[in-house]
């Protein structure tokens, strides 16, 4: 290996094809970053240049924000591990059964449960809207009048008592994601003959397949699907307020850190705080992710 | 000896990843699945029907499935109550297609581009750079939309359709997905063009994209998805309505949640939703393929 300092037109070249990247991605996702960190140790209300107020966003986080430590903070870890986690395990399990069936109603079947995965916002606010609409004609109410389970309509949106329940109801359904379809491929591509050979091995049931041979022999996979489950998980935290209507949501039922950095950011303009609130966002996500490498990663060295 | 060695076969037989044929221990995936799939599935259903029904039928209890008289009403009612609030329909359409197609361009030519250099060259920082992407595989967008803010004012991008395209051509789980199935296309295939004397945009254009186009579609795909639903640039980086997006218009529509919108946004969201459905359906099997290097070592 050749140590020189300098850099070979064979560098620059190669720079010179990433630069459409590098120039984007630093804009739009370093530049930024880097802004919130900065940011959070000031005060900053758009108008007036931003004021160093050093650590006092974090304490304030921290020690005065009750609807932060009450509600915000419970509710994302909350959301977060049964979206994420909980939909990672999920989207496993289905990928397996599916791969136990022959492949064209496989594919038929995956794509069904795959759809939600594609709706997008508008239009898993129309849907789910319109199920748990407040009035007779929402689906679940009137499938609940109809049983006589109940005779007045439940305000589903409106109330806080179903809502971080509906919340995550709603994502699961449409988190299965990439990572999904992943898997399907990952569990699909395990060479055959390491079952053989395990079943020679003395291994029985198709429990024991799985913790000892598609687990381990698709790990890249695994971990590819676990970053995506986090990162879906996470990017979700609009559900809240688009089923909702408004931010803050019902009591703060349902209110995600998402929600609250919007709040403090594009509500009150205190732009210093939002920043804050954010950093402990990155940090948080980071962390899940922290979790899913040391489980799946394979080590190089 | 060979019995035992007959009832390891035996219990092989019972599992079978991939089955070329229907056997009943198959049975008990399809109790589970069939019933999951009508549950994921209904809903998208439901609201595409009720794209169609009449407005008497919307409100019918118990609620109908499918339409029962279908009819074109809302599509109509959501072309009139635009053009009547000043800005067309069309007009957020327009937008929406443009910004979908550059951005997907643009994201097509970046992602190739990248993908060669990080899978087929060796260069200074390469490892760190790489590294860096995989770090941002977990980027939660919504996280540093303030810090994004003002990095565009600062460009004077606002208001522009740039602004709708720029944040969405650089995607990280693209160009990890496109340089991870370009690390198996053989080295002695490039080696080979060089020594014929080929440059290395022709490499790039007869030998690498043609082979790696699996890879591209499902970047076209998740690109396609990202773009024609965002509403980030709209809500936040535009200040009027002529500049902002279908996905923001028709979402702003099922805000205001008033009795005889709900055909109308039922309509709106069955725009939003075909063309996703359509591109991925098309795209399937190439998606499906490109999954298999997605791993993360």
């Amino acid at each position: 290996m050749k140590k020189d300092k300098g850099f070979t037109s064979k560098d620059l070249k190669a720079y010179a094809y990433l630069s459409p990247y590098i120039i984007l991605f630093t804009t739009f996702i370093l530049v930024p970053v880097a802004i919130a960190i900065a940011l959070s140790f000031s005060y900053f209300d758009v108008i007036n240049r931003p004021s160093f107020t050093g650590l006092l966003n974090y304490v304030t986080l921290f020690t005065q924000d009750k609807i932060f430590l009450k509600y915000v903070l419970p509710n994302t870890f909350l959301y977060a591990l049964i979206v994420g986690p909980g939909g990672y395990v999920l989207a496993f399990l289905i990928a397996w059964m599916l791969s136990q069936i022959q492949a064209i109603p496989r594919t038929v079947l995956s794509l069904c449960i795959y759809t939600p995965s594609m709706a997008g916002q508008v239009f898993i606010g129309v849907i789910w809207k319109t199920i748990f609409s407040g009035d007779q004609s929402g689906w679940v109410n009137s499938i609940l009048m109809k049983m006589d389970i109940i005779d007045q309509p439940i305000q589903f949106l409106l109330t806080k008592d179903y809502f971080m329940l509906i919340m995550i109801i709603v994502s699961l359904w449409s988190a299965m994601g990439i990572g999904f379809l992943a898997m399907i491929s990952g569990i699909l591509n395990v060479d055959k003959e390491l079952y053989e050979a395990a079943y020679v091995d003395g291994i029985k049931t198709r429990f024991q397949e799985i913790i000892y041979i598609t687990v381990p022999s698709m790990k890249p996979q695994m971990l590819f699907g676990a970053v995506m489950a986090i990162v879906n998980a996470f990017n979700m935290g609009w559900i809240g307020v688009t089923l909702s209507g408004a931010n803050p949501t019902p009591e703060y039922s349902g209110q995600l850190i998402t929600n609250h950095i919007e709040d403090y950011g594009f509500i009150r303009y205190e732009m210093g705080y939002a920043a804050a609130i954010s950093v402990m966002l990155l940090a948080i996500v980071y962390l899940f992710n922290l979790v899913a490498h040391r489980l799946f990663g394979e080590k190089e060295d | 000896m060979v019995k035992t060695k007959r009832r390891h076969k035996n219990s092989f037989q019972g599992s079978k990843i991939d089955p070329r044929r229907f056997s009943r221990s198959q049975i008990k995936f399809y109790i589970i699945l069939i019933p999951l799939a009508i549950f994921m599935i209904l809903p998208v259903i439901m609201i595409i029907s009720r794209a169609f029904m009449p407005l008497g039928e919307l409100y019918a209890f118990p609620p109908h499935i499918l339409a029962h008289n279908p009819t074109m009403t809302n599509f109509k009612n959501l072309f009139k109550l635009s053009s009547s609030t000043g800005v067309p329909m069309l007009r957020y359409l327009l937008n929406s297609v443009i910004v979908t197609v550059f951005t997907v361009l643009l994201n097509l030519i970046i992602t190739i581009l990248g993908a060669y250099t990080f899978a087929k060259k060796s260069f200074k920082g390469k490892a760190a750079l790489f590294e860096i992407n995989q770090l941002a595989l977990m980027f939660v967008p919504t996280s540093v939309a303030i810090a994004r803010y003002l990095v565009i004012t600062k460009l004077n991008l606002t208001d522009t359709w740039l602004v709708h395209i720029l944040p969405l051509a650089a995607m990280p789980v693209g160009l990890f997905l496109v340089k991870q199935f370009t690390d198996q296309i053989p080295n002695a295939l490039i080696e080979a063009a060089v020594v014929d004397g080929a440059r290395e945009t022709l490499i790039i254009r007869k030998i690498i994209v043609p082979l790696i186009r699996p890879a591209l579609a499902t970047s076209v795909v998740l690109t396609f998805q990202q773009v024609w639903m965002a509403t980030e640039a709209s809500n936040n980086y535009t200040s009027t309505d002529t500049m902002r997006t279908l996905a923001y218009y028709l979402g702003s529509l099922s805000t205001n949640n008033a009795i005889a919108a709900a055909g109308i946004t039922a309509a709106a969201s069955v725009i939003m939703f075909i063309p996703n459905l359509i591109i991925f359906i098309c795209m399937q099997s190439q998606v499906m393929n490109t999954m298999s290097h997605s791993g993360i070592k």
